[in-house]
């Protein structure tokens, strides 16, 4: 029977890895522990319930082509219908919220991972993205330098500071002290992090986030199934996705004029007026530290160059009016590739079931999470969550 | 406006009258081999052959997974398992990685392990003639020397007529 249905839920949460190096398990034997805990948390048996499992992976992460061929069997999806997103993991949730909306499954698996600790030339496969026509993967600099052209045009046009850019990334390790899965967490300050070596002018080493491994498995269920399968459901309220041109020299560095489409398409689905004030909490992408600030104001959480001054009087402090990455970020868990965008998902949803122990932010109802897919594009995706009810 | 194209010849291409840009990316991984191959890759090294056997459906997988995609169950004890059975297919390949021509074909096969149940591993055939290999035909692993193995599927040289394994 197929039938629209409105709401979609997030029933089961699943993850494993999250550290530098997983050297004891493949990645496929990390996907298959962070499903289990995730069937486990749904209550489900995924041979008979799971209707659809969606996979986000790039092949040049995982160092095999046609990489989607081995992702079905350690999710229990072996002979059942499975397909590959190549992208950020949030595009597989969009996915399968799109498939539950439609009607078409009741229960969808979304799984991303990274396993960033095997490759070995990491560099090499951000520098391969960038478009060999037009020269500049053969000036041979190291692709860190498309962030720091982008960061130094941010300060430039909105009056925010290096300084404030310092104060996101001490924010955010500080943040991850409290975090079970973060791997660098650490008390630094601002002036410490100016201090670090120069990557690429204006950016320092440590605004700039390290690989992590880890996998992330997510249970979507229809309401109908939610409502009997969870306790503590997280309703997927609002999607949005968007990418700019590829065209590094042409686009305006300064705005992530990405993030700012896909908010405003995934506000309008969630009835959302005024983000800053209706948001509880947000998990946003902040791969290097400017990156936080562009995006708070790509995403409407602030006015265009108010973001430095909040960040610096406390007002995205854990404990401030609307917390920003509550969790530590990419910068105090590590960067995870594709699986970045299930991760601040997972981290959003334990604060709305007021399960973040810690981290835990007060009276979190609705949280924002966007991802960003990382050097050299200008792509990403936004995705609004609410608990309760 | 549609760009209709032009014809270019090989000698504008020799000439350079037409850019193009080279590249070759340096792609390196290093794998973690993980619990499951991990162990298999170190017992090679030993002259054996483990996997991992499936409570449920009884298999035995070789080479091993510490999960059963079928019962989606983790599996549960590792076993030993013979270095000989049958052979489930073949093909006599007559192409090199480059696509050139071998003179003296390549069998390769997929062998059905004596206590394994229904899975099987690749390998390639030696100690035959091409004309010789029958679906069914009972063969046995051909080790390297103990010093010579590293922990990797090629510690087996190749598996050979049972009886004849030297």
């Amino acid at each position: 029977m197929i039938f629209m249905t409105d709401k979609v839920a997030i029933v089961g949460l699943g993850y494993s890895g999250f550290s530098p190096s997983t050297d004891r398990v493949s990645y496929k034997e990390m996907m298959f522990e962070a499903a289990v805990k995730a069937y486990r948390d749904a209550g489900i048996d995924a041979r008979k319930d799971v209707q659809s499992f969606i996979c986000c992976t790039e092949d040049f992460w995982e160092g095999n082509s046609i990489a989607d061929e081995y992702m079905p069997d350690q999710l229990g999806g072996a002979l059942r219908p499975v397909c590959t997103v190549a992208a950020d993991g949030l595009y597989g949730v969009i996915t399968a919220f799109m498939q539950i909306r439609a009607g078409l499954v009741d229960i969808a698996v979304v799984e991303s991972h990274s396993k960033l600790s095997d490759v070995v030339s990491k560099d090499d496969i951000a520098r391969f993205a960038i478009d060999p026509l037009f020269g500049v993967r053969n000036l041979d600099p190291n692709p860190s330098f498309l962030a720091g052209l982008e960061m130094n045009r941010f300060l430039h046009e909105t009056g925010n500071s290096r300084e404030s850019c310092a104060e996101v990334a001490s924010k955010n390790l500080k943040n991850a002290t409290s975090n079970p899965r973060a791997s660098y967490g650490s008390k630094k300050s601002p002036k410490e992090i100016l201090s670090s070596d120069v990557l690429a002018y204006p950016l320092t080493k440590l605004e700039a986030s390290k690989p992590a491994d880890g996998c992330v498995v997510l249970v979507l269920a229809s309401e109908s199934r939610a409502r009997s399968l969870a306790e503590q459901p997280v309703w997927i309220t609002g999607v949005g996705w968007c990418s700019e041109s590829p065209w590094i020299e042409g686009r305006d560095m300064s705005s992530a004029g990405y993030a700012s489409t896909s908010c405003r398409m995934a506000y309008k689905m969630a009835g959302i007026k005024d983000p800053g004030k209706e948001l509880d909490l947000a998990e946003i992408d902040d791969t290097f530290s400017y990156k936080e600030l562009q995006h708070m104001e790509a995403l409407d959480l602030c006015g265009r160059g108010e973001s430095g001054r909040l960040v610096e009087r406390g007002f995205t402090a854990r404990d401030g009016v609307l917390p920003v990455n509550p969790s530590g970020g990419s910068l105090g868990l590590g960067y995870m590739a594709e699986a970045t965008g299930l991760h601040r998902i997972l981290e959003a949803s334990l604060q709305l079931q007021g399960r973040a122990r810690k981290m835990q932010v007060k009276d979190a109802k609705r949280a924002l999470v966007q991802s960003w897919r990382g050097i050299p594009t200008a792509s990403g995706a936004v995705v609004v969550l609410e608990g309760g009810p | 406006m549609v760009y209709s194209g032009i014809g270019i010849s090989p000698q504008d291409v020799a000439n350079s009258r037409y850019l193009t840009v080279p590249y070759s990316a340096n792609l390196r991984y290093r794998w973690s081999t993980g619990a499951a191959v991990g162990r298999f890759l170190a017992e090679l090294k030993n002259g054996k052959i483990v996997g991992r056997k499936c409570d449920k459906c009884k298999r035995v997988l070789v080479p091993p997974r510490m999960f059963c995609e079928r019962d989606f169950i983790q599996t549960s004890k590792w076993v030993y398992v013979q270095d000989a059975g049958i052979v489930d297919t073949y093909s006599i390949s007559y192409i090199a990685a480059d696509a050139s021509r071998l003179e003296k074909p390549l069998i390769v096969a997929v062998i059905r392990l004596d206590g394994t149940g229904e899975a099987g591993i690749l390998h390639i055939l030696g100690g035959i003639e091409p004309k010789d290999v029958m679906i069914g035909m009972r063969v046995k692993a051909v080790w390297k020397p103990k010093r010579r193995r590293v922990g990797a599927i090629t510690d087996i040289r190749y598996f050979a007529p049972a009886g004849d394994a030297k």
